[in-house]
């Protein structure tokens, strides 16, 4: 099982403690964190599921390239980090 | 008595609070987060605040204690495009919320209108609880003409509904003109005949769909007078934004962005005017607030208590607002700046000064 992890600027907003997850990918692994945490959604991604522009997430040491489609794949043993862009300040 | 003076920031929500002749400063809610409205709601005592988080997109708050707590809630958003939608060449890609500008109170208990950015219009029946898109406006066809007045996108910035039947709805989009509706949003009409835009060729000049009306505010009285400081000029209508008339000559400028609208006599208003489009600063560096009270005939200007020289302060469309008795103002800039008028704009006093950039001001 792979775990995810979030910015601690973003505990200001909203409780989101790592997690340990499974998913093929980066979409599939969210949504798992988000069933369990309905309201964390809306901060990481819009209305369309598209992650938010001043939101990065790694895989391991690796930005995701599919922003729209979190179609990136994730390993049973990788590690997510959600952060916020430095663009967004 | 108590005065109190609700203030939207760049940095926080503030709230301040007149003791005497001193204004005491409350601890601020979401410090740090850029708040773009809010909503005093006068029919049940609820407040309501949108923050546009710089990463992590537009939020909605409702508070039951006058700002003491707060509730988040799910904030206003654009239905979810079909798994897989594409968009077809040059189309449109799926809009999401970037900032909700307005909020304003409906007819029934607990109806709420928010106006966004992109300019969608939102409704709620349950207090803000949900919210859904008034998809009857967001699919006219004059919708993909709008464009951005200041952002990238197009937004909803005024919702006024009617007081005598608020099933009547009067929107204004900088940039889309002026709508109205009869039904609660149900159909729309494009309205404004009279708007002129400068900034077109003289052919398209008074297009409905082309004129930036920066804000809309009606008498609350006579509901049928609308003020509206527009983006090359101010204009008056006295048929609820069917049609206007345009306000000329007035010095030291038609250009600005905030107006308040007298809530009894509807004859007064008041502007916040800066020099022009292309240089929004105070016409030399000199703060005024200009006054008409015989329905634009004509206007005095005062800067009694506002910066004289050198200033930069900038009032946002929001960031003028009048009270129930017409003789209290309060004014927020975009340098941090607020002041409050106890005679009807003549003379303003200083309240605070190291505030972050104001989008919106109002008397609790």
């Amino acid at each position: 099982m792979g775990q995810i992890s979030f910015t601690a600027n973003l505990r200001r907003h909203v409780a989101c403690p790592p997690v340990g997850v499974q998913g093929r990918t980066v979409r599939e692994a969210l949504d798992q964190v988000f069933a369990g945490n309905p309201q964390l959604r809306s901060y990481i991604v819009d209305e369309q599921g598209r992650l938010r522009r001043h939101v990065v997430i790694y895989v391991n040491d690796a930005a995701v390239s599919d922003r729209d489609g979190l179609s990136d794949a994730v390993r049973p043993q990788d590690e997510i980090f959600v952060f916020q862009a430095l663009s967004g300040g | 008595m108590a005065l109190d003076v609700l203030v939207a920031t760049r940095k926080g929500f503030v709230r301040l609070a007149r003791k005497g002749k001193a204004w005491a400063q409350a601890p601020a809610a979401f410090v740090g987060s850029p708040v773009s409205a809010f909503l005093d709601d006068a029919r049940d005592g609820r407040l309501y605040a949108a923050l546009r988080l710089g990463h992590f997109g537009v939020k909605l708050h409702r508070s039951e204690d006058g700002g003491a707590t707060w509730t988040e809630l799910p904030a206003p958003a654009f239905p979810a495009a079909p798994a897989a939608a594409e968009p077809p060449a040059g189309g449109e890609k799926a809009p999401a919320v970037d900032m909700i500008w307005t909020l304003a109170a409906g007819g029934a208990p607990g109806e709420l209108w928010a106006g966004a950015l992109p300019a969608g219009l939102f409704r709620s029946i349950d207090r803000g609880a949900s919210w859904s898109l008034v998809e009857s406006l967001w699919n006219v066809p004059e919708r993909k003409e709008w464009f951005g007045g200041g952002y990238d996108h197009a937004g909803i910035h005024s919702v006024h509904a009617d007081p005598r039947d608020p099933r009547r709805l009067t929107i204004a989009i900088s940039s889309g003109g002026v709508w109205k509706s009869d039904d609660a949003g149900a159909a729309w009409r494009h309205v404004g005949k009279g708007l002129r835009a400068e900034y077109m060729p003289p052919a398209r000049a008074y297009e409905l769909n082309v004129q930036d009306p920066h804000r809309l505010a009606h008498c609350a009285a006579a509901p049928d007078v609308a003020w509206c400081q527009h983006h090359n000029g101010m204009f008056r209508s006295t048929d609820g934004g069917t049609t206007f008339e345009e306000i000329k000559g007035v010095k030291p400028s038609v250009f600005g962005f905030a107006v308040a609208a007298h809530p009894r006599d509807p004859l007064t208003a008041w502007f916040a005017p800066a020099v022009k489009d292309e240089c929004r600063v105070p016409v030399d560096g000199k703060l005024v607030v200009t006054r008409t009270r015989d329905g634009g005939k004509s206007f005095e200007a005062f800067g009694d208590g506002l910066p004289a020289a050198g200033c930069f302060d900038l009032i946002y469309r929001h960031a003028l607002a009048v009270d129930g008795s017409g003789e209290r103002l309060v004014m927020g800039s975009t340098t941090g700046n607020l002041w409050v008028s106890e005679d009807a704009g003549r003379s303003w006093m200083h309240v605070a000064g190291h505030l972050p950039p104001i989008a919106q001001v109002a008397f609790a």
